[in-house]
């Protein structure tokens, strides 16, 4: 087998730790501000797991995470930055609205999965595109996905706003027309919002795992991204699976956007994404997009999510404390150089700074 | 007895699963050199680098100057005296030798007094007669200069324990002649040098004593005036008594498998680097491609294998025009290559063995089907391979940049050597690695030629090149020098023919 999941298990011991940090000094921070920091935690945790309605909230927000996180690393596997999930995530929920609203008379399981499509269509082509650029003029993933995030979202907004997509219903706030019955997730967890959708990113890991590691494809994606050279030097088309691996991110992404759509909002507003194409970004990291790794993480970062707004309404601690947290975790976990440089030599390299410039351990 | 410079006892040092040293003791006498001889893996740079400070964590206890010390990084070793010249050397190209000689000094003031540095460099260079103007820019320097550099950059730390790795791998024969001077000059002076080799000629020359490693731990220190013959100390090496002459049946050329016609390629630069090549390999010979590095070699090799355009000329392969083939396309007609640079082209470090055993075959059936990779089979593939061509690993499921350089080498001969090739190109085949390693590559690469592959190698080792050869072509500035059979060829032709001395009609 081409994955080690002890390997995969073990590398959670280190990101625990910078999440016990990350606590800690946001704790000290809320203490600072003047709030009940025991209250705020134990509200934080009661809104992620207090109870069935709570544990459905945290697999709600971890849908579209997974998917994010799963886009990141698709491109991460495959040499590329893919900052471009928050765009995609849009522009494949664009396209499940439009087929999830316009698109009749299907039984639900057909339509569903024609959103599906749809979304992982629409995000993969704005990945495509990003592979394009990148392989035909040499352009930077890194700007590309930044700048066409940027277009996705201006696109959204003439979208909410404008004949031939925006709602026509009177009186309907800027958006677009509801999703029909049909194309709507079931809920899977009675009494909460939980859809299916948890299901589908499930099944989204276990995909990218399979493609990954079992097919030939996927080992010619993870060659690459690890040395170039060898790519080439074994006749593997640089291009074709750079390509190949920012379409599947992107439809990834996309597969976040219109589960969204489908399983909880049913209408396409502007800036519904809260983010997640952002987040996903840090899952991916925290879980060093390995397939376990990025499911553990998401837990970790729905539980934020879902308690952050509990936390407000209990302990009257702004839900903004929790980007706060949830940035520390990822400064942390992605400067586990600076833990080991602490843990090693660091001390003493600061000591040697610190005496005069003239050192006496010479023999 | 003599006073120790430095002891060290019971040494280990584990990378994860692998032990690269086991409880190692090492006397070093004060103004020896002594030798470090071992196989590749056998654990003489880990073993160096931990006395170097360059892992901050070892087992067991050094002694240097008879007191106990802890070295945690190079800082404490270089202050304690100890210098060591690398494999790779440790310079910054785009400086000048005095501003690399100077850097990281302790009494570095907040000018640098370069000129003075430069002076005290000078001198330095004259008393060892090796001469480096310290003001040239290190990139503009030789491989053999930049070593002086390294060497008096140790001595201008006056080093008292100078740790050589394998200094003499990357030196032409004058230049190693030089090197075993200033050896000699630095033991009159009563400094201590440790010489890491896997050449046995040059120990016997240069080394007072010479502690043997095998396997992480040593199997003996021994006088070397007290070596019976090369045989005994290889097979202390090694741990069985090795043949040092390879055996080879005559060549028995079959059709010709490929032919080169007027080949033309431009290097990086965007400069002429091989023109009007022609030559022509058959089945069951060994073409060795002889030339100081940086002729033309890799760059030639690199249109044979696809990597890089060809700007005139056709290649043929099995009779078919395979100019502009792809690699892939390459591949096809049964290439195998042995890349000059494992590191960069042959190997994925922190991929595991198994899956750097696939890298070039994973399409092919039993693999792989319909795009499915079939780890059942790879991994007792991967297993049979690791067993039969001596890769030492714990497991195939080891990551690959845990190896030794020689295991790393000898899995990816491995991997082109399974693919039973038509066409064999090996490049370096066996540079850096040892005896043991290197006469069994070099079997397998007469094997493959007796089961009719057309064999190209590259190499600058003359050794190598007349052993294995049925004929060796000489390159010079990315020209064709002219053919030699293995009959023909002897150090001095090929010497002349390497410096781009044509040999004249009818001498």
């Amino acid at each position: 087998m081409g994955i080690n999941v002890k390997k995969g298990l073990r590398s959670v011991g280190f990101p625990l730790l910078s999440i016990l940090v990350a606590l800690f000094l946001g704790g000290i921070i809320l203490a600072l501000m003047g709030y009940d920091v025991g209250a705020a935690y134990a509200s934080q945790f009661k809104g992620a797991f207090g109870d069935a309605n709570a544990i459905g909230e945290t697999m709600v927000q971890m849908v579209p995470l997974i998917f994010c996180a799963l886009s990141y690393a698709v491109a991460y596997r495959c040499g590329l930055i893919n900052l471009g999930a928050e765009g995609q995530l849009y522009i494949g929920a664009i396209l499940g609205a439009l087929v999830g609203a316009r698109v009749q008379g299907l039984p639900p399981a057909a339509h569903i999965l024609l959103c599906l499509v749809a979304g992982f269509v629409g995000g993969g082509l704005m990945g495509c595109l990003v592979g394009a650029l990148k392989t035909r003029f040499g352009a930077s993933e890194l700007i590309t996905t930044i700048m066409l995030n940027y277009i996705a979202m201006e696109f959204v907004a003439w979208c909410v706003n404008n004949v031939p997509f925006k709602d026509l219903t009177p009186g309907a706030a800027p958006r677009m027309p509801a999703v029909l019955a049909s194309a709507r997730l079931p809920i899977i967890l009675p009494g909460t919002r939980l859809h299916l959708g948890i299901v589908l990113a499930v099944v989204g890991i276990a995909g990218y795992y399979f493609f990954m590691w079992r097919t030939t494809r996927g080992y010619e994606m993870r060659v690459i991204g690890m040395n170039q050279n060898a790519g080439r030097y074994s006749g593997m088309n640089i291009r074709a699976n750079s390509v190949l691996a920012m379409t599947i991110a992107g439809g990834y992404a996309g597969l976040a956007g219109v589960t969204q759509i489908i399983g909880l909002q049913f209408f396409l507003t502007e800036g519904f994404s809260n983010n997640f194409g952002f987040s996903g970004i840090a899952v991916a990291l925290l879980g060093s997009c390995h397939p376990v790794g990025i499911g553990v993480s998401a837990i970790l970062f729905g539980a934020l999510n879902a308690g952050g707004n509990k936390m407000q309404l209990l302990a009257s601690v702004p839900a903004a404390s929790i980007y706060m947290i949830q940035g520390m975790i990822i400064l942390f976990a992605i400067s586990r150089e600076l833990f080991l440089w602490f843990g090693k030599g660091g001390g003493r390299v600061l000591a040697l700074a610190r005496r005069p410039a003239k050192d006496g351990g010479g023999a | 007895m003599t006073e120790c410079i430095l002891r060290m006892r019971q040494i280990t040092k584990r990378f994860g699963e692998v032990i690269a040293n086991s409880e190692v003791n090492l006397d070093v006498e004060k103004g020896e050199a002594h030798a470090l001889l071992g196989e590749n893996g056998a654990g003489k740079s880990t073993l160096m680098n931990c006395l170097y400070g360059m892992y901050d964590s070892y087992e067991g206890e050094i002694y240097f100057d008879g007191k106990l010390e802890r070295v945690s990084d190079p800082k404490r070793a270089i202050a304690l005296g100890i210098g060591m010249v690398h494999q790779h050397f440790m310079l910054i190209p785009v400086l000048t030798v005095v501003e690399n000689v100077v850097l990281g000094l302790k009494d570095n003031k907040e000018l640098l007094d370069l000129r003075g540095a430069a002076d005290k460099f000078e001198r330095l260079g004259k008393k060892y007669n090796m001469v480096i103007d310290p003001w040239a820019r290190v990139e503009t320097l030789s491989v053999g200069q930049q070593q002086r550099v390294e060497i008096l950059k140790a001595l201008y730390r006056d080093a008292r324990l100078l740790i050589l790795d394998e200094p003499t791998a990357v030196l032409t024969p004058g230049e190693i002649e030089g090197l075993f001077e200033m050896i000699a000059a630095l033991k009159n002076e009563g400094r201590t040098v440790i010489f890491i080799s896997h050449k046995l000629n040059e120990i016997m020359r240069v080394c007072d004593r010479c502690t043997v490693l095998r396997q992480g731990r040593v199997e003996a220190t021994v006088r070397v005036d007290e070596v019976r013959d090369r045989e005994h100390l290889a097979a202390l090496m090694v741990g069985r008594e090795v043949e040092l002459q390879t055996v080879k049946a005559p060549c028995q050329p079959g059709e010709e498998r490929l032919v080169v016609e007027h080949l033309a390629a431009l290097n990086d630069l965007g400069l002429p680097a091989v023109r009007d090549m022609s030559f022509a390999i058959r089945g069951g010979e060994i073409l060795g491609i002889c030339g100081v590095d940086g002729n033309g070699q890799s760059e030639m090799v690199q249109c044979l294998t696809g990597l890089r355009r060809t700007t005139g000329g056709r290649i043929l392969i099995g009779g078919k025009d395979a100019t502009g083939y792809s690699v892939r396309q390459i591949l096809r007609e049964g290439l195998s290559h042995i890349p000059e640079d494992r590191h960069k082209f042959g190997m994925i470090g922190a991929m595991n063995i198994e899956e750097n055993f696939i890298l070039v075959s994973y399409r092919e059936e039993l693999y792989s089907r319909r795009g499915l990779l079939n780890w059942r089979w790879i991994g007792k593939h991967s297993a049979s391979l690791v067993d039969s061509y001596n890769v030492k690993t714990p497991t195939a499921k080891e990551e690959a940049k845990n190896l030794s350089g020689g295991n790393q080498q000898k899995m990816v001969v491995a991997r082109e050597l399974d693919r039973g090739p038509k066409l064999l190109i090996a490049v370096h085949p066996s540079r850096g690695l040892d005896i043991g390693a290197t006469k069994y590559i070099q079997s397998q690469i007469i094997k493959q030629r007796d089961n009719g592959a057309a064999v190209m190698m590259v190499s600058t080792e003359l050794d190598e090149l007349m052993e294995l050869s049925d004929r060796i072509l000489v390159m010079y500035e990315g020209e064709n020098m002219g053919v030699l059979t293995q009959g023909e060829a002897t150090r001095e032709k090929l010497g002349a023919l390497m410096a781009g001395i044509r040999a004249r009609p009818g001498a």
